[in-house]
C-alpha cells in the first residue's frame, strides 16, 4: 500500500486525522491524569499519617 | 444466604485494594485492542461505496459515542445505589465516573462534528440526535459543577446522585432519536433489528474499538476510585497501614 495514499484518507484527511488524534489524545489524558490524581492523593494522605504519627 | 462478602468488597479498604490489583487487567487488554481496532479501521477495512475513507472517522466517534452513554447509565446506578442504601463506595464510583464520561462525550460531539462537515456540509446541525448527545455533556459538566459547590462531601454526593437519576431520561432520548425524529444524522448500523447494516471486515474494527474502549474506562475509572477513596478516607487507620507496608 502506498503510504501518500493512506495518509490523503481519500481527500478526508482534514477530517480523519483530527478526529483519531483528538481521541486519542482524550484516551492518553485521562489515563495520565486519573494516575496522577491518585498518586496526588496517595501523597496527601501519607503526609497526614505522617503528621498524625509525630503528633 | 450471607451478605457479608458484598459489605467487605464495598469497605473502602477492600475497595481500594481491589480495584489497584484489577486495574492492570483492564489496561493491558484495552491498550492491545486499541491498537489492533485502529489498524483493522484505518487500513484493513475497505472503504465505503458513498463515504470513501471518511466514514473511518466511525471507529473513533461510534465509541466514544458508546461510551458517553454507558458512562453515564454507570454513574446513574452507581449514583442511586449511594441513595437508596447509603453506601459511601457508590458515591465515590459515581464521582470517579463523570470526569471520563464528560470527555467521550465531548470526543464524541467533536469527531461527529468533523464527520459531519464533509457529508453533511455542516459542522453542527440542531438535530435531535445532536441535541440530545449535547445535553448529556451539559449533564455531566452540571454533575461535576453541582459536586464542586458543595463543601460538605455527603450533601454534594446526595444532591448530584438526584440529578445524575434525574438525567438519566435522556439515554433513551439519545437513543431512539434517530427513530423518533426525521433526523440528519444517520440510524443504528448494529442495534438494529435483523442484520446488521454493515459487513464483516468493516464490522470486527468497531466491534473491538467498542471493547476496547468499555475496558478503558474500567481500567480509568478504578484507579479514579482509589483516588477518590483515597480523599475519603484520608484520616482511616487502615490508610495508614496500607500507606506503610
Amino acid at each position: 500500500m502506498n503510504l501518500g495514499g493512506f495518509f490523503a484518507m481519500g481527500g478526508y484527511a482534514a477530517f480523519v486525522w483530527p478526529s483519531y488524534g483528538l481521541v486519542l489524545f482524550a484516551l492518553v489524558w485521562n489515563a495520565v491524569a486519573a494516575r496522577r490524581l491518585h498518586a496526588a492523593a496517595r501523597r496527601d494522605a501519607a503526609r497526614r499519617a505522617g503528621a498524625g504519627e509525630r503528633a | 444466604m450471607t451478605w457479608t462478602w458484598l459489605h467487605k468488597l464495598a469497605s473502602p479498604p477492600h475497595a481500594y485494594r481491589i480495584a489497584g490489583r484489577l486495574a492492570p487487567w483492564f489496561g493491558w487488554p484495552a491498550f492491545l485492542l486499541i491498537v489492533v481496532g485502529l489498524y483493522g479501521g484505518l487500513v484493513l477495512a475497505p472503504p465505503d461505496y458513498q463515504q470513501g475513507d471518511g466514514f473511518r472517522i466511525l471507529y473513533v466517534h461510534a465509541p466514544s459515542a458508546w461510551m458517553s452513554m454507558f458512562v453515564y447509565a454507570t454513574l446513574a446506578v452507581a449514583a442511586a445505589i449511594g441513595l437508596i442504601w447509603r453506601i459511601k463506595l457508590a458515591h465515590a464510583m459515581a464521582a470517579a465516573s463523570a470526569p471520563i464520561g464528560a470527555w467521550f462525550t465531548f470526543a464524541a460531539l467533536a469527531t461527529g462534528s468533523l464527520w459531519g462537515k464533509p457529508m453533511w456540509g455542516a459542522w453542527w446541525v440542531w438535530d435531535a440526535r445532536l441535541t440530545s448527545e449535547l445535553i448529556l455533556l451539559f449533564l455531566y459538566l452540571g454533575y461535576m459543577a453541582l459536586r464542586g459547590s458543595f463543601d460538605d462531601r455527603d450533601r454534594a454526593d446526595r444532591a448530584s446522585a438526584v440529578l445524575a437519576v434525574v438525567g438519566v431520561v435522556n439515554l433513551p432520548i439519545i437513543h431512539y432519536s434517530v427513530f423518533w425524529w426525521n433526523t440528519l444524522h444517520q440510524g443504528s448500523t448494529i442495534t438494529k433489528i435483523g442484520k446488521p447494516s454493515i459487513t464483516g471486515d468493516m464490522l470486527w474494527p468497531l466491534l473491538t474499538m467498542l471493547l476496547a474502549f468499555t475496558l478503558y474506562h474500567v481500567a480509568v475509572v478504578l484507579v479514579r476510585l482509589r483516588a477518590e477513596i483515597l480523599r475519603r478516607e484520608r484520616d482511616a487507620a487502615w490508610l495508614r497501614e496500607e500507606l506503610v507496608s
